[in-house]
């Protein structure tokens, strides 16, 4: 095919002449060459153009043109009016103003905080301790593993749900066990005290999985004979997991909690299926906070709603840089 | 193949593909298509669950005939309905069932048109369901018909209990059933106050029934209604889970036979007939029966560009409301005296919701309008607060109502 013989190096040909190349280009092109030039550079532009532009219009489409909505919205007034009529008065940052004035920010922030830290802990700590254990290969180790994906691969929603369920005061089967122990009654859901704790044990949950199969990756790549050596020296093995493997595995930790962080920041519909922020704003976080605001109320305030995405869209992007940063150092290392 | 043609066929190629991504998009931008034909309709209803063979469908289908129309019928959410009414802007259907107190909502956005202008008679709708749809004196739909809260009550369990039902007059003697059923080993009553409209909605046949006002959420008498839920929840007369019981979960809760008393809604009369569970209207606190909100869904004519639509969904509407067959297949009260009277020749039974149906008043009345739907947001917050014990009743309609302002 005479197309492949063309192709290599289409932006550097209009600049060598490429006579010896253009073999392929009838007599009668050849010919006119002073004068095709100038076009053939263009059409290898145009070419370029051509073969970047469904990226260039993905990105635009579905990145850049959101985001700017986004920014746009919330640096207005939007009323469900001005969808009607296009008006929607600029106001600047006050949006912005309203929402860190407002009552829901401080609550809204320590949840998030409290939220992501939490989860991110115990997350981390027992997927380590699982893939820690698992990586002895026993007999079914492969089996128990496969069973402790399975918070992963089911649906969100039905987590969330069956969660609900058993968290439920009244007929929930977490609290018919406490009440056989002779306890009292805990209201899970519905109680300022209990409503965030029981949205982190069911976020820890589903989480498990993520940092069990990466860590478990992570500890593959550890070379055996450095825990032959280890047990040469005579370490025990409390010892060989933190002067070994922690240590070993430590780019990958990294990696495995600022992925878990970005996730765990917008992380709303396991949250919004059990309580809905609630009882009032008790496990309110900023994601669920926007949602209600835009979507969740009677009378919708989509550009605070705006605003309270961009924050979190901020910290997310902050996050996602160091993620970058921690990522390129360990390629180089 | 030469080689100016390939790079011409590829140039071609990514610019098609370039092409076909953004048609996709712009493809999908537009939700719903235009009817082209003249003689089709657009109805959007917020009842997914009823399908085409419904008697709700089979109702509408009966009216396009009638009127010489072909209806295409779409239904979604009812969460949705404003979201997507107001997307679609320049494009809205011909006729859109819109929950009642979300009318002043539309209406206020510029959505919909008036009686006046798209012609339709409302003369032989009851007055105080009409009303949700009426704003500074311009009507701007009409009800499918209403439905209304009451209170169930399971007669085996009163019974045990050694309760009679005639004694239940105020909300004194009601809690005093309440401890009666409990102190029999059951549960005494359940109810939905979970952080929707679906609490208000609930809540308001005690607000009202204490002479509350939704323009003043911080008054003693909303302090005293709030207080009854609380106080009822604190000594385990209700139970924990009306924090995020829906009406429906709230059902199910009392389908389980354990409770004496229900608050919900007319549109389980049939499950209830079923059950045995019979029913009254809600006490006011000091006797008589309390208003109750009416629900129930609005008949709207959006806004079109060709405004000659307007006489032949104006027809739509008149044949839907007209009698009781579309009421009847939604579950619903007529919102015509004569409709509601064929109903109640139908079905003796339904004599207490004809009643209630009645008495209540609209949540969006008091001129409240578009105000509503941010009182409404307060006082569930209030709800919650307080049922959840995070505020006291009366510091939690206290921040309700400086958040109103």
């Amino acid at each position: 095919m005479t197309a492949t013989q063309t192709t290599p190096g289409l932006p550097a040909r209009g600049g060598t002449g490429g006579a010896a190349s253009t073999g392929a280009v009838p007599p009668a092109a050849a010919a006119r060459r002073p004068g095709a030039r100038r076009p053939r550079r263009w059409r290898a532009q145009l070419t370029a153009w051509a073969f970047i532009a469904p990226v260039v219009i993905y990105l635009l489409v579905f990145y850049a043109y959101p985001l700017y909505r986004n920014v746009d919205l919330s640096l207005r007034a939007y009323t469900l009016r001005s969808f009607i009529d296009g008006t929607a008065p600029f106001v600047g940052l006050q949006n912005y103003v309203d929402v860190i004035q407002s009552s829901t920010f401080t609550p809204a922030l320590i949840n998030t905080a409290v939220f992501t830290g939490v989860s991110i802990l115990f997350q981390f700590s027992i997927g380590m301790a699982l893939a820690v254990f698992f990586f002895r290969n026993f007999r079914l180790a492969a089996t128990l593993r496969a069973l402790f994906l399975v918070p992963w691969l089911l649906p969100l929603l039905v987590s969330a749900s069956v969660w609900a369920w058993m968290l439920n005061s009244e007929s929930g089967v977490v609290n018919a066990v406490i009440e056989g122990l002779g306890l009292h009654q805990i209201n899970w859901l519905t109680s300022p005290q209990w409503a965030l704790v029981s949205v982190v044990i069911a976020n820890i949950w589903i989480g498990i999985p993520f940092n069990l199969v990466i860590l478990y990756s992570g500890l593959q790549g550890i070379p055996g004979d450095l825990y032959e050596a280890a047990a040469l020296d005579g370490a025990n093995g409390w010892q060989t997991f933190w002067r070994v493997t922690f240590p070993l595995l430590r780019p990958v930790s990294a990696i495995t909690i600022l992925l878990g962080l970005v996730y765990t920041l917008k992380v709303f519909d396991i949250i919004w299926i059990m309580t809905r922020g609630g009882p009032v704003d008790a496990s309110t976080t900023f994601a669920i906070w926007s949602y209600r605001l835009g979507f969740g109320g009677e009378s919708p305030q989509l550009s605070p709603a705006a605003a309270v995405g961009n924050l979190l869209i901020v910290v997310a992007f902050i996050f996602g840089l160091i993620y970058i940063r921690v990522q390129q150092r360990v390629v180089r290392s | 193949m030469n080689s100016t043609t390939a790079r011409r066929l590829r140039v071609v190629g990514a610019l098609a593909l370039s092409a076909a991504l953004v048609g996709t998009l712009a493809a999908c931008s537009t939700p719903s298509s235009k009817p082209t034909a003249g003689g089709t309709y657009t109805l959007w209803d917020p009842y997914p669950n009823r399908d085409a063979s419904s008697t709700w469908a089979k109702a509408v289908d009966a009216c396009a005939t009638q009127v010489g129309v072909t209806i295409k019928r779409t239904a979604s959410n009812t969460g949705d309905t404003v979201k997507d009414l107001t997307t679609a802007a320049s494009n809205l259907p011909d006729v859109a069932l819109v929950d009642n107190p979300k009318v002043s909502t539309l209406a206020d956005a510029g959505l919909l048109t008036t009686t006046k202008q798209n012609g339709f008679d409302v003369s032989s709708i009851s007055k105080n369901i009409l009303s949700a749809g009426q704003i500074d004196g311009k009507t701007y739909g009409v009800p499918t018909g209403a439905n209304t809260l009451g209170l169930y009550y399971n007669p085996t369990v009163l019974s045990a209990a050694g309760v009679d039902i005639a004694s239940v007059k105020d909300w004194a003697s009601l809690t005093d059933a309440l401890k009666k059923v409990v102190a029999a080993g059951k549960k005494g009553i359940t109810f939905s106050a979970v952080g929707t409209e679906e609490g208000s909605f609930q809540f308001l046949p005690w607000f009202w029934g204490a002479k509350a006002d939704l323009t003043k959420l911080d008054s003693s008498e909303a302090d005293s209604a709030l207080s009854l839920w609380t106080d009822w929840l604190k000594g385990g007369l209700a139970p924990n889970s009306v924090i995020q019981n829906t009406q429906g979960t709230s059902w199910d809760e009392f389908k389980t036979g354990d409770f004496g008393f229900a608050e919900n809604g007319s549109w389980f009369k049939s499950d209830a007939d079923t059950a045995g569970f019979k029913s009254i209207q809600i006490p006011a606190e000091n006797g008589g029966p309390a208003p109750a909100p009416t629900g129930g869904e609005f008949m709207t004519i959006p806004i079109q560009k060709d405004t000659s639509r307007y006489a032949t969904s104006a027809k739509i509407v008149a044949c839907l409301s007209k009698g009781d067959t579309a009421a009847t297949a939604l579950g619903y009260v007529a919102p015509t005296k004569a409709g509601a009277d064929a109903q109640l020749a139908a079905d003796p039974t339904l004599q207490g919701w004809i009643t209630a149906v009645g008495d209540a008043k609209p949540r969006t009345a008091d001129n409240l309008g578009i105000k509503y739907g941010k009182i409404s947001e307060q006082l569930y917050t209030a709800i919650q607060s307080a049922l959840s014990g995070t505020a006291s009743p009366s510091d939690a309609l206290k921040t309700a109502q400086a958040a109103v302002k």
